[in-house]
């Protein structure tokens, strides 16, 4: 006699884990939920805590989904699930922001990604570059209290766990050239053209 | 990896596992909620976990402790015999065979004593081995194995008297 294992839909299963991942976010026990959502500029990969939105990647860029969720898992918290109706308020605010119907977003940060004091305060600062407005690697430096820092600035917008909220492709060259940009540079050229501004190449 | 994988891979890898478990284990019409209350104690549990564990040695022990609750449950109720689960009607000879027997055997598990119960739903419908087994009901292996022995002789026997002839 053999005692064959009972037949389990992986639709079924797949069902379950979803319910289980959301109750897990409603009730409090994950401590990262996340979602992929698509734009014009593919496929990102939105991650939150109970703080706010603590991560923006474009997911081809950043290694893909899951290299992106392991970096989340060694730095913040492994309990993540995945949870869209937790992330649906920066999902509405991007989709408006890409549709031309928003130039400031609302939603709530959480900075806890941002390495260092220097680079929190090169953050804190890209984030009041108004929309159709820009800075040069050194104005932000200067701005963040270190005038001579134009390298470390560069290197902190470009660490930039929350690109497009926190404007760093509204910082560029001294010259007015593009710099870099995390998500590379046909994505700032994209972001800056939305915003009716353009680099010299 | 010296990290624990984030916790939504580990879900989807081990969602088939666990739910086929706790369908052989408490029945269909109960797996679904022991699914989502074995992976909400295994989040809740799951940053103490060290990150080389047996992942699914230890979500199933998890699974298993949720299937005792349910058959505690069980016991507790005021009716003394059976599930809802209607038996099956002896079909058509051929048919009924082969679709019929197999559910009709992990009804007969359901009925088993807990330790045989166990064994046999974590090792044919959890797939885990003898020594994994061991370890979730924190027994020896030969116990386990005398355990699995016992609960197929009695299954042996049960299914003798069904397929007898009238």
């Amino acid at each position: 006699m053999s005692l064959r294992p009972p037949d389990a839909a992986p639709e079924h299963a797949a069902t379950l884990a979803a319910r289980t991942a959301a109750r897990a976010a409603e009730q409090g026990l994950a401590d990262v939920a996340y979602a992929t959502i698509d734009s014009p500029l593919g496929r990102l990969v939105t991650v939150a805590t109970a703080r706010g939105v603590a991560r923006i990647a474009y997911e081809l860029p950043n290694g893909g989904l899951d290299a992106i969720l392991d970096q989340i898992a060694a730095r913040l918290s492994p309990r993540i699930v995945q949870a869209p109706k937790r992330l649906d308020d920066v999902r509405r605010e991007l989709d408006e922001y890409f549709a031309g119907r928003r130039e400031t977003f609302d939603v709530a940060l959480d900075w806890s990604l941002v390495a260092g004091p220097f680079g929190r305060r090169v953050l804190a600062q890209t984030a009041r570059i108004p929309f159709g407005a820009t800075r040069s690697y050194r104005e932000i430096a200067e701005q963040a209290g270190s005038p001579n820092g134009f390298r470390a600035a560069g290197n902190a917008l470009g660490a930039n766990p929350i690109p497009i909220i926190v404007p760093c492709h509204r910082v560029l060259a001294s010259g007015g050239g593009l710099g870099g940009y995390t998500g590379g540079l046909d994505v700032k050229r994209w972001l800056l053209r939305r915003e009716g501004r353009s680099a010299v190449d | 990896m010296s990290h624990l994988p984030p916790f939504q891979r580990f879900l989807d890898a081990q969602a088939g596992d666990v739910l086929r478990f706790l369908i052989a284990s408490v029945g269909r019409h109960d797996a679904d909620d022991a699914f989502q209350e074995t992976f909400l104690s295994a989040l809740r549990a799951y940053p103490r976990l060290r990150p080389d564990s047996d992942l699914r040695g230890w979500v199933l022990t998890i699974a298993h402790r949720k299937a005792l609750d349910v058959h505690r449950a069980r016991a507790r109720r005021p009716i003394p015999i059976a599930e809802p689960e209607p038996e099956r009607p002896p079909g058509a000879p051929g048919e009924g065979r082969a679709a019929g027997i197999e559910g009709d055997h992990w009804e007969r598990v359901r009925a088993l004593p807990a330790r045989q119960r166990a064994v046999l739903t974590l090792r044919y419908a959890g797939d885990l081995s003898y020594a994994q087994i061991a370890t979730v009901l924190g027994s020896s292996e030969d116990a386990a194995r005398r355990a699995a022995a016992d609960g197929l002789k009695t299954l042996r026997k049960e299914l003798s008297h069904v397929t007898a002839p009238a």
